[in-house]
């Protein structure tokens, strides 16, 4: 944009700047807003009297004498013990991870090798998987669930997360490794390595950009699970989201909507951070797919 | 690639998704035909002297056991779960078509049959969102491409978390601020100059809510993708296009629309899979009495005391019939870049 008839008329950068500040309040306030009221009691998180007690917490500072206080995470962490619920989310997430990149990788890599139809409608079918609603499959997972004792149990939820994550994984890696030029592995076949010989030597040591980008999705997918924690899980095995909605069910006494709004900014601070430091490689995970086409 | 090492390296991938992608689906349409067991009934009559005699009619239980052991799948009902009043409600259906008149009439009365209402809802989120999505994710870009360089990377991070934020979460948090005691809530209230006003207590409002939801949710990913589609375009080309006397609005549609076309498609692709899973805000919202999507409707049938296992079943099946058709222009087109490319 150097070139002086590319640069915008007064009026139109206006307009734009007051448009970006715009959508910036939309997307920010909400999270800002949130986030400090967190710190209030519920009479100035809901302020019907006068709004601005919500941000100078004066009901707050009547029962605690300072305008902010804790007593909504510590309702939510300790007295509602929270914190099993980030630990149980903090496992799954853990391994719907590893275990959906192990076998993921391995998928996508053979997907984007073999050259048969088959391959064709392996994706298509992974495609359809992809956009069924999660909930679809729920019914389906009860009853033998029930039968053989699986219901309830975090491994149950691990395993259903990574299978409902597959789908996804494989159209990630397979576009990636379609990035990776072909000739590498041959090349590595024609000097006397089999298959799999040259994906562990050749492949594996250029792939981890797109690896670490899939990883990112899968544990945003498994973090922001609510459908299969809600429904496969026991109450005292709860992750976190399925928790929230829970302290929702139970607003009638007071306080209880302050450990439900503390407990959603702890919930959100992970996702903030990951997004500072991972930025780049979820915007490039977004632009992937799109670049292909 | 030879078919075997191709098994082997997609195998435990394949596997995951037979077992618990697949077989789930062939559950669900086995369990969308077969009703539960009623109770088996016994009459007993039961006399006592000068009272006389009465008929007393309960369960037995070693019958209702037993029949259930012998057909652990209920009884056969064929179609029946998917005609009947809680999902395309077929006798009810043909008496409106025969007794309304008028097209208006006929589809708000089509409205109160569960089934329809949520399908309602779900193509109406569909068909709103998804073009609300581009059109803002691409001024969104537009504007963003516009600003000095240090401020584009602030505006990405904040313009991601809206899209990266969890669903409930972020519908709780818009909530708790549109809620009548929240601060954008009692805004509206004082605007309205009506105490009363409130989005509980609107259908209409509620669905307002949900929609603006879908799209603050959304917007972000496409904001993304147009801008980085921004970043590729050819300078060459819009100064070919000023040197012919463009226009700014002229050089957006013609030459920056036309650059975008394969991205715009990819959004609105991506858009369709999942505004139609639509769920989350329903629930945090806390609007089921408002709307139902396909999914909330399977959900409700899940949840609580019985577990309406059959009901939800033929919901799910009609639903995974939706997204299908939903994708079928996709799996064509996909069909023949696959052709091309090969």
């Amino acid at each position: 944009m150097a070139s002086r008839a590319q640069r915008m008329p007064t009026s139109l950068r206006v307009a734009s700047s007051l448009f970006v500040l715009l959508w910036f309040i939309l997307a920010a306030f909400p999270f800002i807003w949130t986030v400090w009221g967190s710190f209030k009691v519920e009479l100035d998180f809901f302020s019907i009297a006068d709004w601005t007690n919500a941000i100078t917490g004066e009901r707050t500072k009547a029962v605690y004498g300072s305008p902010f206080t804790a007593t909504g995470y510590h309702g939510a962490w300790i007295q509602e013990e929270f914190w099993r619920n980030v630990l149980n989310t903090a496992i799954v997430c853990f391994f719907v991870v590893t275990i959906s990149l192990t076998i993921g990788t391995l998928g996508g890599y053979a997907l984007s090798r073999s050259t048969y139809n088959y391959t064709f409608w392996l994706l298509i079918t992974a495609l359809i998987f992809r956009a069924m609603p999660p909930i679809t499959l729920v019914a389906g997972y009860l009853l033998p669930f029930f039968e053989w004792n699986l219901w309830g149990i975090l491994p149950t939820t691990i395993i259903v997360l990574v299978a409902i994550n597959q789908p996804f994984t494989l159209w990630m890696l397979h576009s990636f490794f379609k990035n990776i030029p072909s000739e590498l592995d041959e090349s590595a076949k024609v000097d006397g390595c089999n298959q799999f010989q040259a994906f562990r030597r050749v492949i594996i040591p250029v792939m981890w950009p797109g690896v670490i980008t899939t990883g990112l999705f899968s544990f945003l997918l498994a973090y922001n699970d609510f459908v299969v924690g809600a429904t496969l899980l026991s109450e005292s095995n709860r992750t976190m989201v399925p928790a929230v909605n829970a302290f929702m069910g139970t607003t009638q006494t007071e306080g209880n909507v302050m450990f439900a709004v503390a407990s959603v900014v702890s919930a959100t601070v992970p996702l903030f951070i990951l997004v500072m430091f991972f930025q780049r490689q979820i915007v490039g995970g977004l632009t992937a797919g799109a670049v292909k086409g | 690639m030879r078919h075997k090492t191709f098994l082997w390296f997609f195998l435990p991938t394949g596997l995951a998704m037979l077992l618990f992608i697949a077989m789930p689906i062939g559950s669900v349409v086995m369990q969308s035909i077969f009703a539960p067991h009623p109770a088996v009934l016994i009459e007993v009559e039961s006399c006592t002297p000068l009272v006389g005699c009465t008929t007393e009619t309960t369960i037995d239980q070693n019958a209702t056991a037993a029949l259930r052991a012998e057909k652990p799948l209920g009884r056969f009902v064929g179609l029946d779960i998917y005609f009947d009043r809680g999902h395309l409600a077929v006798d009810e259906f043909r008496a409106l078509w025969a007794s309304t008149d008028s097209w208006v009439g006929f589809f708000s009365e089509l409205g109160n049959l569960p089934f329809y209402r949520a399908m309602a809802f779900t193509l109406t989120f569909v068909a709103v969102v998804t073009p609300l999505t581009i059109v803002l994710g691409l001024i969104i870009a537009l504007a963003v491409n516009a600003l000095h360089r240090h401020l584009k990377g602030l505006m990405i991070f904040f313009s991601l978390l809206p899209m990266i934020v969890t669903p409930l979460i972020g519908s709780l948090i818009l909530f708790w601020m549109v809620d009548s005691r929240g601060v954008i809530g009692s805004a509206l209230v004082a605007l309205a100059g009506d105490p009363d006003f409130s989005l509980k207590a609107s259908t209409g409002l509620m669905w307002v809510a949900l929609l603006v939801y879908g799209v603050w949710h959304a917007a972000p990913f496409a904001f993304v993708v147009f801008y980085a589609g921004l970043q590729t375009l050819p300078s060459d080309q819009l100064e070919a296009a000023q040197i012919d006397g463009a226009t700014r609005w002229q050089q957006v549609k013609y030459v920056v629309v036309p650059h975008l076309m394969p991205l715009v498609t990819f959004v609105a692709l991506i858009q369709l899979m999942d505004n139609f899973k639509v769920f989350e805000p329903i629930i945090g919202f806390n609007a089921e009495a408002h709307a139902q999507s396909l999914s909330s409707f399977i959900y409700n049938d899940l949840g609580g005391e019985t577990r309406q296992l059959s009901s939800a079943s033929a919901t799910s099946v009609m639903t995974i019939i939706g997204v299908a058709i939903l994708l079928s222009p996709v799996l064509v087109r996909t069909w023949r870049d696959f052709k091309g490319a090969r």
